[in-house]
């Protein structure tokens, strides 16, 4: 009997700590799957962030370093620099990346380190119990926004793919959401083309998944899928932002 | 460059002996005044074969630095006072993560900016934590170009052995003298190859390196283990130097640069008979409290001077356990003693 669906050799055997519902558990695996397809499990090294992705190694049949809160690119870099022909890639979540980490993925991208990004934006500080992130929504309640986010006190959201599309160093940067098949799928294409231009020597790649999370949202997953179409893809808008791989 | 004289600055002359050492990753960010290291580093290392980068900032520099050590590198940072409290990040994260790692801080006066002058205000930031947790950073203190260059490859070699950061503790007088410097051959024993590293599992099970323990004791289990390896480095490592003690009746105990002006102040004291040594540290962690207490056991009396208002003199006062020989000199802020001052409190401290 021919077999056509597997758990791929790059994820391993473990029951992972994300809620019921969590969107990391898809990214994990189609990032395993792409690792697969690409042939270069056994020259990976991935960076996992602080944040409910920490225990990545527990997850992924790879290299994987730890790296202090934000600063996963700066690690990235110096690996990539350091053995140039492996692949590098940091998986970070929206404080990570888009709070303490801003200097780190701004100065990542305009020097254009030949790694790839993927970023998991669910709008709040997961681990942490969910506190306000700097992609909350306006009007968006989290344990430090309990009466909704009010961008007088606390500012707007943060467009990562947009503030990095100015810089000359970044190559590839696009936003997918993974809220039913055709979006999975499509951000599986997006995270591989993302890969592929690591292979391809290209440069500074990123993919910014819109991600559920509903034990923090206070909402169950049939809702928090609805509220990542319907109010997190309408303020941070699906599609290739900047592609300059061809 | 090896086995011929050179002639250059201390800042140099440290980037000149981590090349020949094997650091093959260095990245930093401009700061007074260690500027030198950067700008040597900028040339000489891709002439090496190796990797510079001018970091966004010492937050990213010492975690380049920690990145480079997980693929397997030596690598290395540099700073001044200010830019060391951020990379406090780092270190931390390393000693925990047990990777090696050369980090040169030339100390300026503090605390905040303060100034670009030497100083030896950032003893304890380096010798009794500076970052979070519970560890230890193997921490050298050169008080001549020459010796700086050779305790570069040595924390190099340390570092590795022990798979913990190393600190060069310098300050500003030291990394901008220009002094003769020869740069001898490797003289390290070969180290194992390094299995813990990140390079691709091929060929071998997938490694992880992380410092977050969150099961039950595993934490703990992990702190005994760094506390055994501490113990281990605090046996094997101890550097000092020991000048005119063999009579000395006063004995001033100084490390780095203050440690060098101490032996002329003793010089001077000698032509007027009164007997006096120096006692200098060179490894600062591991401090060497049995030979400073042996050194001084004969000792009527006892200085310690620094640059700064009283730091490593609590080393000294816990190696004696005896206060009433200590006495102490202290010049902050970027104040340095001449000879002749310290031969002055000596004096005045055996009337």
């Amino acid at each position: 009997m021919k077999q056509i669906y597997c758990r791929p050799e790059s994820l391993k055997d473990n029951a992972n700590s994300y809620c019921p519902g969590c969107g990391h558990g898809i990214v994990h695996r189609l990032i395993a799957e792409i690792i697969d397809e690409l042939g270069v499990r056994e020259k990976t090294i991935g960076i996992a962030p602080v944040g409910c992705a920490v225990f990545a190694y527990d997850y992924w049949n790879f290299d994987v370093t730890e790296a202090p809160h934000g600063r996963p690119p700066a690690v990235a870099c110096a690996v990539k620099r350091v053995l140039p022909d492996r692949v590098v890639f940091t998986y970070q979540g929206d404080g990570d990346l888009a709070s303490i980490g801003t200097n780190e993925i701004i100065h990542s991208a305009n020097r254009s380190d030949n790694i790839t990004v993927i970023f998991i934006n669910n709008a709040n500080y997961g681990m942490t119990g969910g506190q306000m992130a700097p992609t909350t929504l306006p009007g968006m309640r989290t344990t430090t926004t309990q009466n909704g986010r009010d961008v007088k006190v606390s500012g707007y959201p943060v467009r990562v793919c947009e503030l990095l599309a100015t810089l000359e160093g970044t190559r590839y940067l696009e936003r997918v959401m993974v809220t039913d098949p055709a979006n999975i799928n499509k951000a599986k294409r997006a995270i591989k083309k993302a890969f592929q231009a690591q292979l391809d020597g290209k440069g500074f790649s990123l993919v910014e998944v819109l991600s559920p999370c509903p034990v923090n949202w206070g909402k169950v997953p049939l809702e928090s899928l609805k509220f990542v179409k319907e109010e997190m893809a309408k303020y941070f808008k699906l599609g290739v932002i900047k592609d300059e791989t061809v | 460059m090896k086995n011929k004289k050179h002639l250059m600055k201390g800042n140099e002359a440290i980037a000149e002996a981590a090349i020949l050492a094997g650091c093959s990753f260095y990245a930093g960010y401009p700061i007074t005044p260690q500027n030198q290291i950067p700008e040597y580093m900028s040339w000489r290392m891709p002439e090496a074969g190796g990797s510079f980068i001018q970091a966004e900032s010492e937050l990213a520099a010492i975690n380049m630095v920690l990145g480079a050590s997980v693929a397997g590198a030596r690598a290395m940072t540099s700073s001044s006072s200010p830019g060391i409290s951020l990379k406090q990040e780092g270190i931390s994260y390393m000693a925990g993560m047990e990777l090696p790692a050369f980090i040169v801080n030339m100390q300026r006066g503090g605390p905040g900016l303060g100034n670009i002058q030497g100083s030896q205000a950032d003893y304890f930031q380096s010798v009794k934590g500076g970052g979070h947790g519970d560890y230890r950073l193997l921490t050298f203190s050169p008080s001549t170009v020459q010796e700086a260059a050779d305790l570069t490859a040595e924390a190099f070699y340390l570092a590795d052995k022990y798979r913990n950061p190393a600190l060069l503790l310098s300050d500003g007088i030291l990394g901008q003298m220009i002094e003769p410097v020869e740069f001898s051959e490797n003289k390290f024993p070969k180290l194992p190859p390094k299995d813990y590293i990140l390079d691709g599992c091929k060929g071998r099970n997938p490694r992880s390196l992380f410092s977050l323990m969150m099961g039950p004791g595993v934490l703990e289990k992990h702190n005994f283990k760094l506390a055994a390896k501490y113990a281990k480095i605090e046996a094997e490592v101890r550097k000092f130097e020991e000048y005119k003690l063999e009579d000395a009746e006063v004995v001033v105990i100084a490390n780095g640069i203050i440690g060098r002006i101490s032996k002329g102040a003793a010089n001077l004291l000698r032509k007027d008979g009164i007997k006096c040594g120096v006692f200098r540290p060179i490894t600062l962690w591991p401090f060497p409290y049995a030979e400073i207490k042996a050194a001084a056991a004969n000792a009527k009396n006892v200085l310690v001077v620094e640059q700064n208002m009283g730091q490593m003199v609590e080393d000294v006062r816990l190696a004696l356990l005896d206060d009433s020989k200590v006495s102490f000199l202290g010049r902050p802020g970027g104040g340095c003693p001449f000879p002749e001052e310290i031969a002055g409190k000596v004096r005045e401290i055996i009337k």
